[in-house]
């Protein structure tokens, strides 16, 4: 059976060009980046290019750049290293985030305030999933030090108004930190454009190999470390730079630069015939997230009458790797928190499906996955019918 | 995520028993939607028998999967050995079930015993 792969906001494949450029690193640049001698050297170099590859790719200089190892843990680095450091933790001991992040930041959120006595304010959003920027505004208080909105919504894809926070902000001494994970690669991100000081990237996610993420540190924002170590990553991320990874990121990043605009127009089409096609042939379905204001390759969707595991589980068979933020197919149980802050009723959220499309996607695969979620849908309606759900 | 045996999965994909018993002689409803699992278990009966058994499940696959297999064991059964039919022999028979979905989603049983508890009220009330 053929795979056909609708889970990019998971993870993406490695492109062959990034595996290529990792490759040597493994086995003949194999140096520390922090050795003196040529083998070291090499590593350090190779690093630099990567670190200029992702910067320039936010607008962003290379020094700003903060290699980690992933997403979540950029996202601790953020909050946690900016709230912790001693000048932050003087000036005030509040935070504003939204009710949709992803649980790297509300987590380490709700870290703070039991065990370091911040205080949080958890931002509602409107039914397509974008913040409460009149409920941000009334929020920010003389403690305020840190706003942390994401870039786009990992489960619903909906872009969030990043430039209109920085415009509330104003110049007001409070840092804004942004999520852009699930943003890379799906729109032009500009760093000074969006006006953010801190932003959270992830390789994997772009095509670029697993365990390897960055922090986009602006610089005058302090920041201090998580972890203690050595003097990596100029003293904010000690441990042995994982230089094959970084590499990895950098190619990936070049990648994206030199083909990503085509990919997203190519994606959103396809996202679009996805949504039209179902749309077209299935009765109560509902497009969640903003209509348009939303990451290209994200189609999330609601079916009335279906549990999203069940769902997951009929697509599988079928061949087509899809997800879904539904309560059975998390270790929690909770029904999605990003539906629910959305006011998406929970009998509704269970239905809910995401199918994140990738550069790989075709025409076809777009057609089979119509043709058998019509029928998945029927099926398990079939089930179903009746109950009056 | 959740690994379902060989088993939930064959029962996931092909349910047995699914549908209404328009004369049914015993219906049990359990679960509801906000939960996001919710059950409904038709019985007919004959003499001290079940006769036929038909479910309609909103659920999990393990919801599917428990209502599916509960068809099969409580067929052909006197009430009192359906009775004895409790989650745990339903997890056994499908050769297990991630833990947890052992509270949420295993709710089959329960809906025969609610419809073999409807049969006899309906029958008291006959008398």
């Amino acid at each position: 059976m053929k795979t056909i792969y609708l889970d990019h906001s998971a993870t993406t494949p490695v492109d062959p060009e990034v595996v290529q450029a990792m490759l040597p690193f493994f086995t003949e640049r194999y140096g520390n980046a922090s050795s003196i001698h040529h083998a070291g050297r090499d590593a350090y170099d190779a690093m630099g290019a990567a670190r200029e590859s992702v910067a320039s790719l936010i607008g962003a200089s290379p020094d700003e750049i903060y290699f980690t190892g992933g997403g979540t843990e950029s996202d601790n680095l953020a909050i946690q290293g900016y709230a912790g450091h001693p000048v932050n933790r003087k000036r005030g001991k509040h935070i504003i985030t939204s009710k949709i992040e992803h649980h790297a930041v509300l987590h380490t959120c709700q870290f703070l305030e039991r065990q370091r006595g911040h205080r949080v304010t958890y931002c509602g959003v409107d039914g397509n999933g974008v913040i409460d920027l009149d409920e941000l505004a009334a929020s920010i208080a003389d403690d305020t030090i840190l706003i942390s909105v994401m870039l786009a919504n990992n489960e619903v894809g909906t872009i969030e108004p990043l430039r209109e926070i920085r415009r509330i902000v104003g110049d007001r001494p409070i840092a804004i930190h942004t999520d852009a994970v699930q943003a890379l690669g799906e729109m032009d991100i500009d760093v000074n454009e969006l006006g953010v000081d801190m932003m959270t990237l992830s390789a994997h996610k772009v095509y670029g190999p697993k365990g390897v993420g960055a922090l986009y540190i602006r610089r005058g924002t302090r920041v201090g470390p998580i972890m203690h170590g050595g003097g990596h990553e100029r003293r904010k991320r000690p441990g042995t730079e994982n230089v094959p990874g970084i590499v990895g990121f950098g190619k990936a990043c070049e990648l994206l630069a030199r083909d990503g605009a085509a990919v997203r127009e190519r994606v959103a089409r396809l996202r679009d015939r996805l949504v039209e096609g179902v749309m077209a042939r299935v009765d109560d379905v509902v497009l969640n997230g903003h209509p348009t204001r939303r990451i290209p390759r994200n189609a999330s969707l609601c079916f009335r009458g279906c549990e999203g595991e069940a769902l997951l589980l009929h697509l599988d068979m079928a061949g087509i790797c899809a997800s879904s933020g539904s309560a059975c197919t998390s270790q929690s149980l909770e029904p999605s928190h990003v539906l629910a802050a959305m006011g998406v009723p929970i009998e509704i959220a269970h239905g809910v499906l995401r199918l994140t499309l990738g550069k790989g996607t075709t025409e076809e695969e777009i057609d089979y996955t119509v043709d058998t979620l019509t029928s998945v849908v029927d099926k398990i309606r079939g089930i179903s019918a009746a109950l009056g759900v | 995520m959740a690994i379902y045996t060989e088993k939930v999965m064959e029962h996931i994909a092909s349910p047995r028993n699914v549908g209404v018993l328009e004369d049914a002689d015993g219906v049990g409803t359990v679960g509801n939607p906000v939960c996001g699992d919710m059950m409904k278990i038709y019985i007919k009966v004959n003499g001290d028998r079940i006769d036929d058994i038909r479910f309609q499940t909103f659920g999990c696959g393990a919801a599917i999967a428990t209502s599916s297999i509960l068809t099969e064991l409580a067929k052909g059964k006197s009430l009192d050995e359906a009775m004895a039919i409790t989650r745990d022999t339903v997890a056994r028979e499908l050769g297990g079930l991630p833990a947890q979905k052992m509270h949420c989603s295993n709710l089959a049983a329960d809906g025969l015993h609610e419809a073999i508890r409807d049969y006899q009220a309906r029958r008291e009330g006959q008398e």
